[in-house]
């Protein structure tokens, strides 16, 4: 049974379609790269599948993990296991990261049916990724996300990543906004996630990322449908001869 | 049935029980004159001298007009049809209207009790269910709890008691401080209640005392049906320290519709006076009916140097509250702070905020307001900065924020400052914002339900005020706005 399983979606904002017919299909152990040129879609399909409100799909069926994902609110996606990473991270003045790492894990862990996770093992484990992620502990004490640089907000992204331990990590634009050091650690973050068990879509503009971490398939998403899937090469391709080749060759 | 009927309604339900009661001199009947100022005085055995404040409060009341530059509405409250001494009912007379058990309480009451944590035996006290009163001395031993208390109160020559035994057992304290910080004139509800009071605490710590407990109503349990016009007077010595909690994070079933209570604080040469308040009062229902009108007058007054008095409240019930915790800075070096959280949903109506009068040299003030409005809710900040000629060197730093959750409910600051010394330094920040969909939606993308979304932005936003607060109540404190803010999203 694959992880997830898109099938003919269509799905529309304010009256207006943006997505408009999209198969994809994922498995546990494989990583996607999700690309196109702005205004394709791609973030509109990260909040479709994340269940954000205002967004209505009008055709066609979601499967995620054996449920049907569009019946699930976001929070029960969340703690079914799928995590998504935000392209801009949303600050949380005056609540502590490491309040919200820790009640995101004992949420899922709720849904598990287990207890909550104790004081000792939680800092323990956190401290341990976040040193990791190249960050300081007194990040864990900062507001979420609050002030924080660009690239301070995408390292929390992976961090959360990283304690989640999702079955599929769905990554908007993660790399956008990092310095080369930066895009190292966090590709070394989702690097560290695959796995046999797990799903990974990457959304990115850019073949940038995916020199860091390689993706099993890459897919091109334009004017609300994949037009093109293909291996890394690609990625490669689109990098070097530009979207537009590719689609006057898909048309 | 209009608003006015309503209140009526009401006033009278409050008349009737006073009839329901076998012995007539229970209770005096609606209105207000000298005669009535009279008798409650003799009511409670009061010496000359306080029957006399009383009088010439009440004389001052009748020339007075109730304020209308508030940001609330109300129907027009006809005071005469109030009534003003109704003594501590019997146990057979709390009895005679009470639920039987806890089975014939409000669902819905039980179902907040049980989301603010608080134990079992205490629900049924709260809900005022028959005989619960003797259950909790059971459980809580509260006679014994009391006696140690105040024991050690006593061994640190602290004197915290009903405002009724102060007048009995310490008139010179009372003589010397009634009235000192909040004058019998000083506005219209300060002076109902100085004809009126009916009784409240009194906390006196003597010279470099610092009281060994924080001091809590809670320990007042015998304070109980007293509260409608209530007087706190707290007076710390030269060098003493006291930190007293006021409120309930419960909402209790209370019949006073109007309730205008004035505390005092004194605090003399390097004392310090925390006066923290959970407020949660009945709200009124979802669609505004019913509900306390909360007009309380509190203010402080650093009379010494290097005093200090901090006021830290979380407002989150009443109809409408309209209070304004005020620091007087005579003393050079004085401290003045406010911190404040309050919060209206549905249909409640909130004018609050503070005044630092700035006499002394050097003195500083810092206020920080937090107000949340969901529902239909409306909440004013309404502060005043005032810097004296003499206030030398004065400094203020005020932070007015406003969160607005949903669309129909309103924010509104009103501050003002008054600098008439060039050396004062004044600061102002104001913001405020909505709590977004994108906030949302991060937060239950981890997991989070949409009542813990909203309540993990919500006390963000007030952790600035919660830092201040003692430990166990900031606890309570935030449990309560959960509870407050409940059904304002989705």
């Amino acid at each position: 049974m694959a992880l997830l399983e898109i099938k003919n979606l269509h799905a529309e904002i304010d009256g207006k379609e943006i997505l408009k017919g999209i198969d994809l299909t994922v498995n546990a152990g494989e990583v996607h790269a999700i690309m196109g040129p702005n205004g394709s879609g791609k973030s509109t399909l990260c909040h479709v599948l994340g269940g954000r409100d205002g967004y209505e799909v009008t055709q066609g069926s979601i499967t995620f993990d054996g449920h049907d994902l569009l019946e699930m609110e976001t929070e029960e996606r969340a703690v079914a296991g799928m995590l998504l990473g935000f392209q801009h991270p949303v600050e949380i003045p005056g609540v502590k990261n490491i309040y919200l790492l820790k009640e995101a894990l004992n949420a899922k862990r709720e849904a598990q049916g287990l207890d909550e996770i104790d004081t000792f093992t939680f800092m323990k484990q956190v401290r341990e990724l976040v040193a990791s992620m190249d960050m300081d502990d007194a990040f864990l004490h900062r507001g979420v996300n609050a002030g924080f640089s660009g690239g301070e907000k995408k390292r929390n992204e992976i961090l959360q990543m990283l304690l989640l331990e999702p079955k599929l990590a769905l990554l908007d634009e993660t790399d956008s906004g990092l310095d080369i050091d930066a895009l190292k650690v966090v590709s070394e973050g989702i690097n560290r996630m695959r796995g046999e068990e797990r799903g990974i879509i990457l959304v990115t503009h850019y073949q940038r990322l995916l020199n860091y971490v390689e993706p099993d398939f890459v897919h091109v998403l334009y004017k609300g449908k994949i037009i093109k899937s293909g291996d890394k090469t690609l990625a490669h391709r689109l990098e070097a001869e530009g979207y537009q080749e590719i689609l006057e060759e898909a048309s | 049935m209009t608003e006015t009927q309503e209140l009526e309604q009401l006033v009278q339900r409050e008349y009737k029980y006073g009839f329901t009661t076998d012995i007539e001199q229970e209770i005096i009947p609606p209105g207000l004159d000298e005669d009535v100022v009279r008798m409650i005085s003799a009511k409670k055995h009061e010496p000359e001298f306080m029957l006399e404040w009383r009088l010439s409060a009440f004389r001052h009341w009748q020339t007075m007009k109730e304020p209308e530059w508030a940001h609330v509405h109300y129907p027009k409250i006809d005071y005469q049809a109030l009534s003003y001494y109704a003594a501590p009912k019997s146990q057979e007379e709390l009895d005679a209207d009470a639920p039987e058990s806890l089975d014939d309480v409000d669902p819905k009451l039980l179902e907040t009790y049980e989301k603010l944590g608080i134990p079992l035996h205490e629900r049924a006290v709260l809900a005022g269910v028959k005989g619960a009163n003797v259950a909790v001395d059971a459980v809580f031993d509260s006679v014994s709890v009391t006696t140690t208390f105040k024991e050690k109160l006593a061994e640190a020559g602290v004197i915290f008691c009903s405002f009724s035994e102060a007048v009995e057992n310490h008139p010179e304290l009372i003589k010397k401080y009634l009235g000192t910080v909040v004058p019998q004139g000083d506005n219209y509800f300060a002076a109902l209640n100085s004809a009126v009071f009916s009784d409240g605490s009194f906390v006196y710590v003597p010279k470099g005392v610092k009281c060994p407990m924080e001091l809590s109503t809670y320990f007042r349990i015998n304070a109980k049906n007293t509260g409608q016009f209530e007087r706190t007077l707290i007076i710390a010595e030269e060098g003493a320290s006291v930190s007293y909690l006021e409120g309930c994070t419960a909402p209790q079933r209370d019949e006073n519709q109007l309730h205008a209570a004035v505390v005092e604080l004194v605090a003399l040469d390097d004392a310090e006076i925390k006066y923290s308040t959970v407020q949660n009062w009945y709200p009124g229902d979802e669609e505004g009916k019913g509900g306390i009108y909360n007009f309380v007058t509190k203010r402080g007054e650093c009379r010494g140097d290097r005093s200090k008095i901090t006021w830290t409240q979380v407002e989150a019930g009443s109809a409408i509250t309209w209070k304004y915790p005020s620091c007087v800075l005579k003393g050079d070096d004085s401290v003045g702070e406010f911190y404040s959280v309050a919060v209206g949903n549905n249909y409640q109506q909130i004018d609050s905020g503070t005044k630092m009068i700035h006499l002394g040299k050097r003195t500083r003030s810092t206020i920080v307001s937090k107000g949340i409005s969901a529902g239909r809710a409306e909440n004013a900040y309404r502060g005043l900065v005032h810097i004296g000629k003499t206030a030398t060197g004065a400094r203020n730093f005020t932070q007015c924020d406003s969160l607005l959750i949903g669309d129909r409910c309103g924010a509104h600051t009103f501050p003002y400052i008054e600098a008439k010394n060039a050396s004062a330094q004044v600061e102002h920040e104001a913001t405020t914002s909505k709590v977004s969909d994108d906030q949302m939606f991060y937060l239950r993308s981890r997991g989070l339900s949409e009542e813990d979304a909203m309540n993990m932005v919500v006390s963000g936003f007030c952790k600035d005020v919660f830092n201040e607060l003692p430990m166990e109540f900031a606890v309570e404190a935030q449990a309560l706005l959960a509870v407050s803010l409940e059904g304002s999203v989705g």
